[in-house]
């Protein structure tokens, strides 16, 4: 293949034709809760890890359930599952099972091999 | 012994046929003045009525008791009232052929028509196959069937909120306040129907300002998992197979986003019909965006500016059914302390 | 389309010139289709009778200049005024630019001198310090292809042949391309506005070809100017060609026509880089879609030989098209310069089938 000193850029549209929103199904499974989030943001808000990195809990949801796999396994590991999340959900989530279940899926899916 | 009273109603729908009953049964003539052949108005649309999926033909079948058949109450249909104008403490309607009725005090219920999605061609509408509005989809599912033009059942459904509403592009800047719930309505039906499929809901508000709306909003969710994505449609096109493609941006995420559906679902808005406005502007009573406006919100919402002449219904904004049932009856009770009035 | 969408095309409707011309040439067209403009007043004086002026004396509008930040806007006015004066000289009042960004730029330079009367005589003053000419605003500008669009059923009566696959008897399926600088600046200046343009689409559907309406073919193709020159930047331009020949790939065309030289050259080129980058073809055969601007297929179907018309300096070649239609033509003859000397064939690319170089 030649190399003419640029790359053709993939488009960074979300296709959701393409991206696998099956998955979500198995947190939900786990977690019949999860269904009910409607993003208002209260969890990222009283977040510890929140205070003193970029992790955001309500991000990570919505990007686990559109398909946005990418680096989401690593911005789990800066969950404490301290709870705080799950006492304010004004739509009774249990945000730590939804942490949890994830990090079993992404583990599989990422840390496979180590 | 005084002559009886005689009121003229424009429009046999919910606003029109509640207010009829009342007056009637204070023993007041009514006329009631229908442009179509039926009564019913825009119920006649509707299968099923949030929030409790109560069947339209009961409402109206409530409804129609002591309406038809009351000795008090005459009801013309085909006749559309081409003006409405005061005459000496008369009410005189023209109609449409030619055909001239008075009475003492008259009530606009001429109701809404629902927006002309053809405007936003950008979405699609009479263009591209498997774009139809929330009407539409309605219609179907009085049939027991939702299918596209090619006659399958959608795997992926997409309903988009406020088509014609909050938009400026069409002149239309308020909110419509039905159709939110009606799509949370909608997805859910649909959702009952085909369990294997999939339905998305895009929206840029969740307006649930109801009773029971919210827990229906929540039951969508939780129990029929309808998806709910957050960004306004910008534009579709139509693809190979005749499906659906539409592009937004996932505003939670900041990313754009496409996909393909089998069927778009336009939640159309609701706009002033041309009664409304045509009637409203003859007796300079009409307000922003074609409505009729009523003397005060607040204390006088079946009142309008001219003496004798009342509003009830959504001629004045877009309202449930059960806010157009109640305000029927009381633009006929605000009739009556008129009409004691004015002896 | 469907009956509402062509309730607001006589809104785009635009008046185009028939008779008394002046031409603006193209700096770049010339390059890459040779043939093209050459076949442009071929057409206008042999076959429909045009006086149309082609006057060695022009020179660019410097819309590519102006593009790329580097021609500031009065100078560009300037210039503007000054082709307009050596049309005055020709005593001629209607201007059809060949190229697409030319014609914006035209378009741009008028409507703000109508707008703002003070930009017209402070050009009108720099012109006449630079160069002692005055100039005059023409009648009526359309572009080139607006003329052949509007001779469109004069010019089918000559036409011995038509986009029809002449195997199959059915229409040719064919993607259309229009220019974003001749519609999406001024939409009122176009024929059909933006969403639904009809410039190509008349031309194709009266000499009997099919237009294919697919998901992304308003998509600008990516040329630019900006972003493009710099060629460590050139992945941006091409994925939006790419997003484009994704787009149009399940519907299968036959070719391409243009009507703006970046966007033809565009979407020939860029079929051979990323044939060649990634392995990727957008046709059955590997060897492309044929991409012809709207002269080369007037003049094809005219009867022109398809090497004069500068059909082999095409990436994608057109012997499979030409195949398809019934247009004779000499292998021999591609690479045989006017001289009579064969000039060379061209490498062979990698991924891409080439009829060259078996």
């Amino acid at each position: 293949m030649k190399n003419w000193g640029f790359k053709i850029p993939d488009s960074r549209t979300l296709d959701l034709d393409k991206e696998d929103l099956k998955l979500y199904n198995k947190i939900v499974e786990k977690v019949p809760s999860a269904r009910r989030c409607i993003m208002c943001g209260m969890c990222s808000a009283t977040c510890s890890a929140a205070n003193h990195t970029n992790f955001n809990f309500r991000l990570v949801h919505h990007k686990f359930r559109m398909g946005m796999f990418e680096s989401l396994a690593s911005e789990l590991d800066k969950c404490m599952l301290c709870g705080k999340c799950r006492m304010l959900c004004p739509r009774g989530v249990n945000t730590r099972a939804v942490i949890y279940n994830m990090r079993i899926i992404l583990d599989n899916m990422y840390y496979k091999n180590i | 012994m005084e002559n009886k009273k005689t009121v003229l109603v424009i429009g046999a729908g919910p606003a029109g046929i509640s207010a009829a009953k009342s007056l009637a049964n204070d023993n007041i003539s009514v006329t009631v003045l229908e442009k179509e052949d039926t009564f019913g108005g825009n119920i006649n649309n509707w299968a099923k009525l949030f929030p409790n999926f109560k069947d339209a033909g009961e409402v109206k079948s409530s409804l129609i008791q002591n309406f038809v058949n009351n000795q008090n109450i005459k009801i013309v249909y085909n006749k559309k009232v081409t003006e409405l104008k005061k005459h000496n403490q008369k009410w005189i309607a023209n109609t449409s052929d030619g055909e001239v009725f008075e009475s003492d005090a008259a009530i606009l219920s001429t109701g809404f028509k629902v927006f002309d999605a053809q405007y936003k061609e950008e979405l699609g509408y009479g263009i591209y196959p498997n774009v139809i509005t929330s009407v539409e989809f309605e219609k179907m599912y009085k049939n027991g069937k939702i299918l596209t033009v090619q006659g399958s059942v959608p795997k992926k459904i997409a309903f988009l909120n406020c088509v014609g509403s909050r938009d400026e592009k069409v002149g239309n800047h308020y909110c419509s306040r039905i159709c939110c719930i009606a799509a949370v309505k909608q997805a859910i039906e649909f959702k009952e129907l085909y369990p294997q499929s999939e339905a998305f809901i895009f929206y840029m508000d969740i307006r649930m300002a109801g009773q029971f709306y919210e827990e229906l909003y929540r039951k969508s969710q939780e129990k029929h998992g309808v998806v709910y994505i957050r960004g306004r449609i910008s534009e579709t096109s139509s693809t190979i197979d005749k499906k659906v493609q539409i592009k937004a941006e996932d505003t939670l995420a900041a990313t754009p986003l496409r996909m393909t559906v089998d069927m778009l679902v336009l939640m159309i808005g609701v706009e002033a019909s041309k009664s409304t406005t045509i009637l409203s502007k003859q007796n300079n009573i009409d307000g922003p965006y074609g409505f009729a406006k009523s003397k005060d919100i607040h204390t006088a919402d079946n009142y309008s500016n001219e003496n004798g002449l009342f509003l009830a219904g959504s001629c004045k904004r877009p309202l449930t059914l059960t806010e157009t049932i109640a305000d029927g009856k009381s633009a006929a009770i605000s009739v009556v302390e008129y009409l004691k009035q004015t002896k | 389309m469907e009956e509402f969408t062509k309730k607001y095309w006589k809104d785009y409707q635009k008046e185009i010139a028939d008779d008394n011309f002046y031409y603006e040439r193209s700096c770049i067209r010339q390059s890459f289709f040779p043939g093209s403009e050459a076949a442009f007043l071929k057409i206008l004086r042999d076959i429909l009778g045009k006086n149309i002026i082609d006057d060695p004396n022009q020179h660019t509008c410097t819309g590519i200049g102006y593009h790329s930040d580097i021609v500031p806007f009065d100078t560009t006015m300037t210039v503007v005024a000054r082709i307009f004066s050596l049309m005055k000289d020709h005593g001629v009042n209607n201007f059809i630019p060949s190229c697409v960004t030319s014609f914006g730029i035209f378009n741009e330079v008028v409507e703000t001198w109508n707008h703002f009367p003070e930009e017209y005589e402070k050009t009108k003053l720099f012109l006449k310090q630079a160069t002692g000419r005055d100039f005059e605003i023409p009648q009526n500008i359309s572009h080139a292809s607006d003329i052949i669009y509007k001779y469109r059923k004069e010019l089918k009566e000559k036409m011995p042949y038509r986009l029809v696959n002449r195997n199959t008897g059915k229409p040719l399926r064919v993607v259309e391309h229009i220019g974003c600088h001749y519609s999406k600046l001024f939409a009122k200046k176009s024929e059909g506005g933006m969403e639904f343009p009809k410039v190509l689409v008349g031309m194709i559907e009266e000499w009997g070809g099919e237009v294919i309406d697919y998901p992304e073919r308003r998509h600008c193709c990516g040329f630019g100017f900006r972003q493009y020159l710099v060629m460590a930047n050139r992945g941006y331009s091409v994925a939006n060609t790419k997003k484009k020949f994704e787009s149009m790939q399940p519907y299968k065309p036959d070719f391409i026509v243009a009507n703006c030289p970046g966007c033809t050259m565009f979407m020939d080129r860029w079929q051979y880089t990323i044939a060649e980058m990634e392995g990727k073809t957008y046709d059955d055969n590997k060897m492309g879609i044929p991409v012809l601007t709207y002269e080369e297929m007037a003049g094809l179907l005219l009867g022109f030989n398809p090497w004069d018309l500068g059909l082999q300096l095409h990436q994608v070649q057109v012997e499979p098209l030409l195949d398809k239609i019934g247009i004779p033509y000499d292998p021999k003859d591609k690479y045989v310069g006017k001289s009579g000397n064969f000039l060379g064939e061209p490498e062979k690319p990698e991924n891409l089938v080439t009829v060259y170089g078996k």
